[in-house]
């Protein structure tokens, strides 16, 4: 229809638009305005991302038609800085850590400003009343109330770190300015001139065959449209996966969709005629076929295989088995079996894939989030018939990730219509596009049995993991080998066997989330934990320190740590909590006036080992100088939020001897950043870590021996000046004089770093990985015992970090990952075809975490940067286990089929046995 | 097509001509739209401002056609609309109680609409009005079904109708959902009780949302509470088969089961919270 001119003021300067009165609020400040601070995560107001004000009052921009801006005043992230400089409560999200990925930080911000208008001083409560309907993934909301509450007092301090003295201090994100500003550049966020759209079909059944129709004449009778590309148009191999031998993913389905969501065609075009396109009308016809929706239906006899040569349709099976099985369990006084199930769980990060690519020349450049940028590269170049160094991959910045933007999903449609159109080509995915099509934590099926003698000791353990993974096989071998592994938990088990099977179904590819398999076992090993302490008769704590693993003792793999197992020294942590939280429930539960709420106590632990599973996982970090005397760190590894832009610049600084605020952030980018590795496997800051320490070590040796000074010597840079001061003698070097090498650098340091693993032999026997890390946390909660529901109370962590690099960021990656972890055990069910939104399906809200004690506990590792260790998905771990225990020891119920809903837990008490 | 009439006469004769899609708040409208652009002809009743707000008029409350929930929220109303304030807190967010409209909310009609139980117990009716005239249609009989409405093509709801005889007593309403913000009801109870000078309950009104195609007054318990003291001991009388006219769907928020003794347990909870 006829755009309408809209006039109001935004930001207090008066604006006019053209636009499409019905469109969105969101489009036009996008789209039409370019003020793209505003956040754009679902398009229904399920998240809040793109909040504003209009006329003082939050609204979801995507919910209000363009044409009711007319006459208003509007206000967005861009008009919240002072004359450019960020508003005191900006500057406080950046000190508190309030901002991970940034993507709901625009959001937050808003409804946060509202809120302190009306009231300068707002309790806890108040700000999590207020900024209740914006969603994040990624921070578990604590430090943003934080932010919130100390922004009208904050007096603008910042930590900062002089050299030496990076490792340890809780400096600000370096990359946080433009987050806490809007300016960061999301996927969604450019949009090049001349760019086309493109829009992807795909198939609306879990298996189908389909033929296409007139696919010519669709193009020609829509103006607009310039090209359609299916499974013919792929000039290389019409598959990827992140596991070489197992790729098995079509970019485009070829005759047979095999899951809800599975592309099988993508529309290139003018971005108005793109936007108008009815994809309902596409010609393509669909037959539909019998699917196979759970492990159990996969493996029946005759059930329709989905990949030739995986029979049964078993992508692969794990195995890990040590001592004696059978005489463990003839030793134990006690056992302990059930059986724990899990369903699909969706990242549900607020940014759903975007990006764009562009062709120059021969080469292709691709523009999007993404975790692994080298993997990316290769893939690409596969698909499309390319030299990997005709592919470039610049990741923008990542609107969280948890382990699904491992995998490509835009990525090859909008490669393939920039490289055929020669123009650049940008897609944006709907919320549903991203839940249907993107990869899934695993649902699990899980049977175990564990056995301790009369002292509560562990006899023996037997485990049995069935892991639906999807129609194609992303991660599922790494869960598949990843579940055996760690199932035992951080304790010594000496007689054990682990054994996973990854079965295909016509589910969404289950791939990488957060912990690959680990936290569906650690539910069943840390409940039976508690089944079996029970029966012991010992405290539910005391019981796991009598199992705990040392130094010196053989883990089910039969490696030998020397040092750095951790795991006792975070259960010691907790114990006054535990001693406290137990007194105090138990005071709770005899007061009559709580009848009808039962308070209880949870606890549970992890481990987890950091990097790829005995396999090469090397990262690569270059620091040059340049003769103008900067310093410029190449940081591959990617950031998505968890802080690695910041975390390896503070190893990489402390190795060099130069404060952290003077280096240069560069990258990632495969064409100036060598290959930091993927970010996954909770490995950036121990193994892109290790090698930025090893380079910054280089380096600095390097401009010693120039200019013949002690290794105590300080390097000071200068404008095209360095000067090394050693007590009262300081020796300058003109580096401009210095012939620069092939980077441009007058000295560089760049190292490659590689964990020392072992392969595993056929018991799973040997050295998975070189470091791990460690944890334990303690849910309080109470439940309401006629309704079901819970309402957690406390939440007390203790994480083994090694050495803590950047404590604030730690702590946001304990609460977050917990958090992700409460969404687990309460409420998250992705179900294809039914909770493909983020109204059906539930993550947690400000109003769904409690309070949260963080105790960080250093127990140096020999082998990580300064000894640290990775944390990432060591967080979420515990956590699902620990409320689950907790909700046995309110009611003296049992939840084994996850998620916890009311409903379930209700079902529960009535049926415990009296 | 689009248009914002700024009279109601103007958006009358509108529709009078012509199929629209009635848009007031757009917190309905956009999210049913999916990944698709709007097509259908739009008419945006947001500038109608005589619409909006909450009156006290010759025998009746008037909630506005495009009053609020923030609006719901900020109004001085008697306590019997303790219920509808305490579910205009429970809508969406903040950002959507600001555009959201009460009326709205009636008109989408969705079986777990916030707005309807409270409004139900305060015997609400949705007044509409098109060219042809006016009609009042008490709320119980205007939602048809799920996502279903009597409203006639022609037709747009210009105001909700409390009668000021209903407007009495207190009430209380009581949400149950999975999480805590930003949640769609596994259940939800509002209740109104009027007593008499001797503490006893006059007139008891109850009603369930999210348990049935349609929320339901729920006239048996009611029944059971006339006559008795309003004191502690008064949710005591909810018994199971007050709740038999219920048929609660088994889904991915909960079981049908559960759903049907949380009805019984909100409905104790929201019958104590009418004391105070």
């Amino acid at each position: 229809m006829t755009p309408f001119k809209i006039s109001f003021e935004l930001n207090g300067a008066p604006v006019t638009a053209v636009a499409d009165p019905r469109g969105r609020l969101s489009s036009m400040l996008r789209d039409d305005l370019g003020q793209t601070g505003t956040k754009v995560g679902c398009d229904a107001g399920d998240c809040g991302a793109c909040t504003v004000l209009i006329d003082g009052e939050p609204c979801c921009a995507c919910l209000v038609p363009a044409a009711q801006a007319q006459g208003t005043k509007i206000t967005t992230v861009e008009g919240l800085n002072e004359n450019g400089v960020l508003s005191r409560l900006q500057e406080s999200f950046l000190h508190a850590g309030a901002a991970q990925c940034g993507i709901c930080t625009p959001g937050m911000l808003i409804a946060a400003a509202a809120l302190l208008a009306r009231n300068a001083q707002p309790s806890r409560g108040e700000v999590a009343g207020a900024l209740g309907g914006v969603l994040c993934r990624c921070t578990g909301y604590r430090k943003i109330v934080d932010a919130v509450v100390r922004a009208p007092g904050f007096n603008g301090s910042r930590v900062l770190a002089p050299a030496g003295a990076g490792v340890g201090a809780s400096i600000r994100r370096l990359d946080g300015g433009p987050k806490a500003a809007g300016t960061e550049v999301f996927g969604a966020d450019v949009m090049p001139q001349d760019a086309v759209t493109v829009r992807v079909v795909r198939s609306p059944h879990p298996h189908a065959a389909f033929s296409f129709g007139d696919l010519d004449g669709f193009a020609a009778s829509h103006p607009g449209i310039l090209a359609v590309f299916t499974a013919a148009d792929i000039a290389g191999r019409n598959c990827f996966g992140v596991i070489p031998p197992y790729a098995d993913q079509p970019v485009f389905a070829d005759k047979t969709a095999r899951y809800r969501g599975e592309a099988v065609a993508a529309i290139a075009g003018e971005a108005d005629a793109m936007k108008a396109l009815d994809l309902d009308r596409f010609p393509v016809a669909w037959d539909v076929l019998p699917p196979v929706l759970t492990p159990a239906e996969a493996q029946a006899e005759g059930a329709p295989r989905l990949h030739p040569g995986r029979a049964g349709n078993i992508l692969i099976r794990g195995h890990v088995a040590r001592g004696d099985l059978g005489a463990g369990f003839a030793q134990a006084a006690h056992i302990a079996e059930g059986r724990f199930t899990t369903p699909f769980i969706e990242h549900a990060y607020i940014e759903p894939e975007a990006g764009f690519a562009r062709r120059v020349g021969e080469r292709i450049e691709i523009h999007t989030p993404t975790q692994a940028p080298y993997m990316d590269r290769e893939a690409m170049a596969d698909i499309m018939a390319l030299d990997v160094a005709q592919v470039r991959i610049v990741p923008l910045a990542c609107g969280g990730g948890f382990g699904s933007k491992l995998d490509i999903s835009l990525q090859p449609y909008i490669a393939m219509a920039a490289w055929h159109l020669k123009r650049p080509a940008a897609l944006t995915y709907s919320r549903r596009e991203s839940m249907q099509s993107t990869t899934k934590r695993h649902p699990s099926e899980i049977t175990a049995k564990i056995g301790c003698d009369g002292t509560g000791r562990i006899t023996a353990f037997e485990i049995d993991g069935v892991f639906n993974t999807g129609a194609y096989a992303s991660w599922g071998p790494t869960v598949a080998n990843r579940v055996p592994v760690h199932a035992s938990g951080p304790y010594f088990t000496p007689n054990y066997a682990a054994r996973s099977v990854a079965v295909h179904t016509n589910g969404p590819p289950a791939g990488a989330f957060r912990g690959f398999g680990v936290p569906q076992a650690a539910i069943a090993q840390e409940c039976l934990y508690d089944v079996l302490a029970i029966m012991a008769g010992i405290d539910r704590l005391e019981f796991r320190l009598r199992n705990a693993l040392t130094d010196g003792q053989a883990t089910v793999t039969g490696q030998v740590m020397a040092k750095g197992v951790g795991i006792t020294a975070c259960l010691e942590a907790l114990k006054p909590a535990w001693d406290r939280a137990l007194g105090e429930a138990e005071a709770f539960n005899q007061n009559s006036k709580a009848a009808g709420l039962r308070r209880g106590v949870g606890i549970a632990s992890c481990w987890y080992g950091c990097g790829n599973t005995s396999l090469p996982n090397p990262s690569t970090i270059r620091i040059g100088v340049t003769p103008h005397g900067r310093v410029v760190l190449h940081q591959g590894a990617v950031d998505i939020g968890q802080g690695a832009n910041t975390a390896i610049a503070q190893i990489a600084a402390d190795a060099l001897g130069v404060p952290v605020h003077g280096l240069d952030l560069l990258g990632a980018d495969t064409d100036l950043t060598p290959d930091g590795g993927k970010t996954s496997a909770s490995r950036q800051t121990y193994v892109s870590g290790s090698a930025a320490k090893l380079s910054g070590e280089a380096l600095r040796h390097k401009i010693l021996r120039h200019a013949n000074v002690s290794s105590a010597a300080k390097i000071v840079f200068k404008p095209g000046l360095l000067e090394l001061v050693e007590g009262a003698a300081t020796t300058a070097i003109d580096l401009s004089r210095l012939e620069c090498d092939e980077f441009g650098y007058v000295f560089r340091g760049e190292e490659t770093y590689d964990p020392p693993t072992k392969p595993l032999d056929e018991d799973g026997q040997g050295i998975p990985y070189a470091v791990y890390g460690y944890g334990a946390q303690i849910m309080v909660l109470s439940v309401d015992m006629a309704l079901g529901t819970v309402k957690l109370e406390r939440l007390v962590t203790a994480h083994d970090v090694g050495r803590a690099i950047n404590p604030v960021l730690i702590e946001g990656q304990i609460e977050g990952g917990s958090a992700q972890g409460i969404g687990m055990a309460l409420m998250e069910n992705y179900i294809p075809g039914r909770t493909e939104n983020l109204h059906d399906y539930l993550i947690p809200t400000f109003g769904d975490v409690p309070a949260v004690e963080n105790i960080i506990i250093e127990v140096p590792d020999g082998e990580g940067p300064y000894g640290a260790k990775g944390l990432g998905e060591h967080v979420l771990i515990p956590t699902a286990p620990a409320i689950l225990n907790a909700i046995h020891d309110a009611t003296g119920a049992w939840i084994r089929d996850l998620p916890a809903t009311p409903d379930k837990i209700h079902a529960a008490i009535k049926a415990r046995k009296p | 097509m689009y248009e914002r009439p700024t009279t109601l006469d103007a958006a009358l004769s509108l529709l009078a001509e012509d199929r629209w899609t009635v848009l007031a708040g757009g917190t309905d409208f956009y999210p049913a739209l999916g990944e698709r652009a709007p097509t259908a002809p739009v008419l945006d009743l947001s500038a109608l401002e005589s619409l909006r707000g909450i009156r006290r008029e010759e025998g009746c409350w008037r909630i506005g056609a495009l009053t609020t929930w923030s609006d719901a929220i900020a109004a001085d109303l008697p306590p019997a609309f303790h219920a509808l304030k305490q579910a205009a807190r429970e809508v969406g967010s903040v950002q959507i109680q600001n555009r959201a409209t009460v009326a709205g909310n009636i008109c989408n009609a969705s079986p777990a609409a916030d707005g309807v139980p409270p409004l139900l117990v305060l015997d609400a009716a949705v007044e509409a009005a098109s060219s042809r005239g006016r009609r009042q249609i008490p709320l119980a009989d205007f939602i048809l079904g799920n996502r279903v409405t009597a409203l006639r093509p022609d037709e747009i709801v210009t105001g909700i109708t409390v009668p000021a005889a209903s407007a009495q007593g207190r009430s209380n309403f009581v949400k149950l959902g999975s999480r805590r913000y930003l949640v769609i009801s596994i259940a939800m109870v509002a209740a109104r009780i009027e007593t008499g000078a001797d503490n006893k309950v006059s007139c008891a009104q109850v009603s369930v949302g999210a348990c049935s195609e349609v929320a339901l007054r729920l006239p048996e318990l009611e029944k059971t509470l006339i006559g008795k003291h309003l004191d502690e001991t008064l949710a005591q009388a909810v018994e199971p088969a007050h709740f038999d006219r219920l048929s609660p769907l088994d889904d991915v928020r909960a079981s049908a089961a559960y759903r049907r003794e949380a009805a019984a347990e909100l409905a104790r909870r929201a019958i104590a919270g009418c004391l105070a």
